[in-house]
Order: C-alpha cells, then sequence, then structure tokens
C-alpha cells in the first residue's frame, strides 16, 4: 500500500485536533504516515500521539532553517519528502497556512491541488461545500498527486494504533525560499476556551450584542456549555472582539454540532463560515432576521435576557 | 513604483450563483462585478502610491477572464488606478487555480520585461472560488517573496514590512521588492469611485492580451488542461424551516433549554 502523507498541525509541538482526523482520512487511502515539521527534538512525543491515530511513519524535519520564514521552505521540504516516497496523496489541514504550502507544492510537485475538502472518498474523490454553503461539490484530482487540504471537523478522529517508527528527513532549503521573513511574533493569548474551527460548540455574538461589555453574556454562556466564542464582523469591526474571532467568508469557517447566533442576522458572508454547521441556534429580537431561515431553533426576544437565563438553566441542569 | 493589482471578475454573492452542466460556474448567466476583496487590494495598491510622494508611480489592474471580466478591470479604474490589462482568451475558459496562476505569472512576466514591477498586491481570496492560494502560487511561479493576508502594509525603500494576523499569531513579515502581496478586508475600507473617477476611467488605457500575446500554449490551460476534475455539483436542500418561538416571560430561554437538551448538548 502507498504511503498517505499527512502534515502535522501543531503550535510548538503541541498536535492540534485535526491531525488526528487527517490521519483517520489518510487511512482509507492508505498508510498514513505523519510529517512533522518542527524542533527534532519534539519529534518523539508528536510521534506517540500520531502513532495512537494509524500513523505507520512520521517523518521529523527539522525547523531551525524553517520556523523564521513564510511558508516557502514547508513546501520545499515536502517536496523533497515525496519526491523520495511517491505518496498517494497529501493531506494538509485547510489554515491560511495549509493552503499556502499546499498552493505551492502543486506546482513544484506539477499536481492538481483540491482545498477545502469538507469529505475525502477512498478513491480520493473529495466533497467541497461552495458558495456559501449552497452547493456541494464532487472534485478530484486528475494529474500528478492529489493534493488536498481539508477543513477541520471534517471527520471523526479515530483511534487505530500504527508503528510510528520516526525517521529523520533532512530537507534542503535554498536560499530562494527564505526571502519572506518573520520579523516578529506575537503569541495570540491562550483564552482557556476550545479552539474555534474545532469545538464542539461555538456561541457567537453579532451587532446585537451592542457592546464590549455585553460580549460577557456570550462567553458566560459558552463556559457553561464548554463552546468557543465567535463573532460576526459587525462585532469586531467594532472592535468588542479581535478579527481572530470572526466567523465568516473572510474569517473561520466552523462546522461545529451546535451554532449559536446570537444578535447576528445572517448576512450571506456570515454564512459562508457557519451553514455547514449540524445544529443551528439563533436568538434575535427581530423576526425577519434572515438567520431563522437557516436554524433547527429560534428564538424571537432580547438576547440580554434570553442569554443569562438560558445560561442559568445550563448550568442547573449540569 | 510600478504596481501591479490583480482584480478577478465574479458572479454576484446575492444572486442565485450556480454551476453549469460541465461543472463551471455560470459566468455569464448572473451578473458578475469586481471580486469584493480585491477593492481592498486596489485600495492599498493605490495607498501605497499615495505614501511615497515624489516618486513616479503606475498602478495597473490585470484580469484574467471572460470578455465581461474586462468590468473588473474599469471598476479599478474608476477607483484610481492608471491602467488596465486584461487577459482574454476562449481557450483559458475552466481553467483551475494552477493553469489561472500560470497566466497570470506569464501576463507578470510580460509585464516586467516591459517594465519592471515592484508589487504584485492580490486580494485575500476570490469571493467564487475562494481558494486562496493564487497569491502563494504566483510568488512560486515568479521565484519573488511571498507577503501575504496583510491588514497594515508598510515600505521603505525596496523594504516591505506587513502586519498580519495569523492563525496563532500576531506577526510582522518583512521581505525585499519586487514581491507578491495579499491584503485582507481588515487593511482600510476601499474608496469608492468618484464622478471625476468614472469620468476619466472612460479615457485610461486598457489593453486586452490573448494567451499567443502571453506564449501560452492553449493545450495548457483551460478545462481540458485542469488537474483538478468536477464530477459533480448539487445544490445544497434547503435548510428545512426549524421551530421559532417568541420570548415572553423568560419563555424563551425555557424552550431552548429544552431543545438543547433534547438534543443532548446538555
Ligand atoms: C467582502 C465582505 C466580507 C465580509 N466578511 C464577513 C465575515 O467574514 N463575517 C461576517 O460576519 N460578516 C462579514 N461581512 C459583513 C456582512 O455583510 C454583515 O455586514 C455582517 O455579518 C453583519 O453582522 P451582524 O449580523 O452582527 O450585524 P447586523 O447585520 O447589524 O445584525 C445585527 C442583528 O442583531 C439583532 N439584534 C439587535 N439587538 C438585539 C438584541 N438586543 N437581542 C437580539 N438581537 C438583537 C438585529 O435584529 C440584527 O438582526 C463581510 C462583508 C463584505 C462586504
Ligand atoms: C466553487 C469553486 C471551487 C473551486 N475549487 C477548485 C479546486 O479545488 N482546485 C482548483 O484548482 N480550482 C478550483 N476552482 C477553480 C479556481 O477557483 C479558479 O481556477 C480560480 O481562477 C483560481 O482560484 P480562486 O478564484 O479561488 O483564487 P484565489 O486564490 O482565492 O484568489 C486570490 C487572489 O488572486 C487574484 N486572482 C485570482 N484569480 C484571478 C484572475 N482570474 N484574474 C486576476 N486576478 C486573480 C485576486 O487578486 C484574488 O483576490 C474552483 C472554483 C470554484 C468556483
Amino acid at each position: 500500500m502507498s504511503e498517505v502523507l499527512v502534515l502535522v498541525d501543531h503550535v510548538d509541538g503541541a498536535v492540534k485536533k485535526p491531525t488526528y482526523e487527517l490521519l483517520t482520512i489518510a487511512k482509507r487511502l492508505g498508510e498514513p504516515s505523519a510529517v512533522f515539521i518542527g524542533a527534532a527534538a519534539q519529534g518523539a512525543e508528536v510521534a506517540e500521539k500520531v502513532k495512537a491515530y494509524g500513523a505507520e511513519k512520521v517523518y521529523v524535519v527539522d525547523d531551525a532553517s524553517i520556523k523564521g520564514y513564510l511558508v516557502a521552505p514547508k513546501a520545499e521540504a515536502l517536496q523533497q519528502l515525496a519526491q523520495q516516497v511517491s505518496p498517494a496523496a497529501i493531506l494538509i489541514t485547510s489554515g491560511a497556512e495549509g493552503k499556502e504550502v499546499a498552493a505551492r507544492l502543486a506546482i513544484k510537485l506539477e499536481s492538481g491541488l483540491i482545498t477545502d475538502a469538507v469529505d475525502v472518498a477512498d478513491d480520493a474523490t473529495t466533497t467541497q461545500s461552495v458558495f456559501a454553503g449552497n452547493y456541494t461539490v464532487q472534485a478530484k484530482v486528475t494529474k500528478g498527486t492529489p493534493i488536498i487540504t481539508v477543513k477541520p471537523n471534517s471527520a471523526a478522529p479515530q483511534e487505530a494504533p500504527g508503528a510510528g517508527v520516526v525517521e529523520e528527513f533532512g530537507a534542503t532549503v535554498s536560499e530562494g525560499a527564505k526571502t519572506a521573513q518573520i520579523v516578529a511574533s506575537q503569541p495570540r493569548q491562550a483564552t482557556g476556551r476550545p479552539e474555534l474551527t474545532e469545538a464542539a460548540i461555538v456561541v457567537s455574538g453579532g451587532r446585537g450584542v451592542g457592546s464590549e461589555e455585553s460580549f460577557a453574556v456570550i462567553e458566560a454562556l459558552a463556559d457553561s456549555l464548554g463552546a468557543a466564542v465567535g463573532a460576526s464582523r459587525a462585532a469586531v469591526d467594532a472592535g468588542w472582539r479581535p478579527h481572530s474571532y470572526q466567523i465568516g467568508q473572510t474569517g473561520k469557517t466552523v462546522s461545529p454540532q451546535l451554532y449559536m447566533a446570537n444578535g447576528i442576522s445572517g448576512a450571506i458572508q456570515h454564512r459562508a463560515g457557519m451553514q455547514t454547521s449540524k445544529t443551528i441556534v439563533a436568538v434575535n429580537k427581530d423576526e425577519e432576521a434572515p438567520i431563522f431561515e437557516l436554524v433547527d431553533f429560534g428564538v424571537v426576544g432580547d438576547l440580554h435576557t434570553v442569554l443569562p437565563a438560558l445560561t442559568e438553566q445550563v448550568t442547573q441542569r449540569k | 513604483m510600478n504596481i501591479l493589482v490583480l482584480v478577478k471578475h465574479v458572479p454576484d454573492a446575492t444572486a442565485d450563483r450556480h454551476f453549469e452542466s460541465d461543472g463551471t460556474v455560470d459566468r455569464v448567466g448572473v451578473d458578475g462585478l469586481l471580486s469584493e476583496l480585491d477593492e481592498y487590494a486596489v485600495e492599498q495598491a493605490l495607498q501605497l502610491t499615495e505614501k511615497r510622494e515624489g516618486e513616479e508611480h503606475t498602478v495597473t489592474a490585470l484580469t484574467v477572464g471572460p470578455e465581461k471580466a474586462v468590468d473588473a478591470v474599469r471598476k479599478a479604474l474608476q477607483m484610481g488606478v492608471d491602467q488596465g490589462v486584461h487577459v482574454s482568451d476562449e481557450a483559458i475558459a475552466g481553467s483551475d487555480a494552477v493553469a489561472t496562476s500560470l497566466v497570470l505569472a506569464k501576463a507578470v512576466e510580460k509585464l516586467n520585461a516591459d517594465r519592471a514591477v515592484d508589487i504584485v498586491v492580490c486580494g485575500l481570496a476570490s469571493t467564487d472560488g475562494s481558494m486562496g492560494v493564487v497569491p502563494a502560487m504566483l510568488a512560486e511561479r515568479l521565484g519573488w517573496p511571498q507577503v501575504t493576508l496583510a491588514s497594515v502594509v508598510e515600505t521603505q525603500g525596496d523594504q516591505v514590512r506587513i502586519k498580519r494576523d495569523g492563525d496563532t499569531a500576531t506577526e510582522v513579515i518583512g521581505a525585499t521588492l519586487p514581491l507578491v502581496l495579499s491584503v485582507t478586508d481588515q487593511s482600510g475600507e476601499a474608496r469608492y469611485p468618484s464622478f471625476k473617477g468614472i469620468m476619466a476611467a472612460k479615457k485610461k488605457p486598457l489593453e486586452t492580451l490573448t494567451l499567443a500575446d502571453l506564449g501560452v500554449e492553449a493545450g495548457e490551460v483551460g478545462l481540458g488542461a485542469a488537474w483538478t476534475e468536477v464530477v459533480d455539483t448539487t445544490a445544497r436542500p434547503p435548510r428545512s424551516a426549524g421551530e421559532i418561538v417568541k420570548d415572553e416571560n423568560g419563555s424563551g430561554a425555557t424552550a431552548l433549554a429544552e431543545f438543547l437538551a433534547a438534543k443532548k448538548f446538555i
């Protein structure tokens, strides 16, 4: 069986959940191999984690000469590895960086690229949700090594022990790939809440929340449910929450089990980021708000009274 | 500075977008416009020149697309761009991202040969395909640095610095001209064309190029040459209408709590 390369999605060696989802998908296509581009010293630790989800091999690419630059060196490393192992497919998480790595890799390997897949079948046919979720597209790569970026929450990670054999891979990074330099980097503060794109429940607030202080109402509900907190662009533009909270066309795409839109009207650009959520709930004081066209359950009312009461009931039922 | 701004013509997101039977997007039957996210690219291109007073600048808008795509360039001209280039060729129809980036790269190379280009400014993503990959592909093909997803752009001499909100950190990225830049909708509101701008646009140079002009073979692009194939497209069934209740004296919260409990969320 051919290897399927999965680029490990991690922050400083802490493996993120979408990696396990990709390994689960990789098993359908061949033999999963994880590729960890990071500090070589963390290789063994990462291998322990990914082997539980089926990684037969774990390629460790030390990032000492890679990490200070934008995506080009990562694409070079993957290219060299792909040329050595001739994988059946390459799977990468669909984030901004993952997509750019994939883009460069597609040109280097003369291979077709599919982005933002929400499912991948055993024959590598992908499913994409497009046009703000109004269409479902089935597509296939027809040339080269299929390079597919997959959105978080596209598969339930399945534990299935693999051999997890660690192999150091020495990539040669060209000077030409080191031309966009990361001059400064300020890690985002941890909120203690689940990550937006990975969370099972997302509670969002929009312009209807009314102020930065009032976002506490949204956060209290989110915390009672163990949920992540999101925001519409209107709430972000008003400065109530940073851009990293934004859900929609120019923010994050989420596909949780439960999405709760509070004080959000449901503009097409917002829908683009949440329409594939399994269950959708809205609280809005305007019964004509378009968000109600999407919901499984909606409450016409003032979020400032409905949400605190709901939070109390959720807490009581625990 | 000599700046190129890449503008895509897309079907209106608020209209009824759909696919043709061959899996390509209907770009004729649905009203099109300049991809909204490329307005931010035009705005930043203009601001970059405005911030460097006293130098000579040219801003050129470039699009690849069918006949109607020229409207995207026209809008950019109305906003204040100096000149436009429209690459149009029947053979391009149905191109995937890899092929589109090839045509764009060849066009950049041709313009660069005529007069050295300093910056190619792109949007964050198109509003139809919305892959967000063309800037990286272009940088790869040109062998130029990519500084992407900028919310703030500054230049000094031949140095460019951008700020961006990455997935896990806020970063400052630096690179030397020439380079490929992409900007987000956090980079600042795009200007509206003024009446004067609309009138002036009519007299601005607008060139049309074909694949032959760029030295690209018809067989390298288009639906037949795509490295990806759309197997099927299906309109998503509208979500069946859910239950909507009016909140009266706390009834809303209770009903919602019951719904969430029934669905095992609490
Ligand atoms: C190129 C482009 C990209 C964009 N990208 C995004 C994106 O990524 N994400 C995004 O969200 N938007 C995006 N937008 C903006 C989008 O078009 C909308 O403007 C935005 O989603 C509106 O946010 P909102 O629903 O919070 O505000 P509004 O549309 O103003 O809606 C506020 C809602 O709150 C309700 N409300 C008010 N007070 C209360 C109360 N006390 N209790 C309950 N309900 C109340 C109102 O009835 C109303 O329905 C984009 C726009 C463009 C042009
Ligand atoms: C719903 C849908 C899904 C698709 N999925 C895939 C897929 O999985 N794989 C694939 O290879 N192709 C796919 N395509 C085709 C692909 O979108 C087009 O080939 C497109 O030309 C390039 O991708 P993009 O529009 O997503 O550009 P993006 O990468 O999102 O565009 C970023 C920026 O590049 C510039 N730009 C992009 N195109 C042009 C242009 N024609 N003229 C001028 N500037 C431009 C703009 O500045 C734009 O803001 C898909 C198309 C659609 C409509």
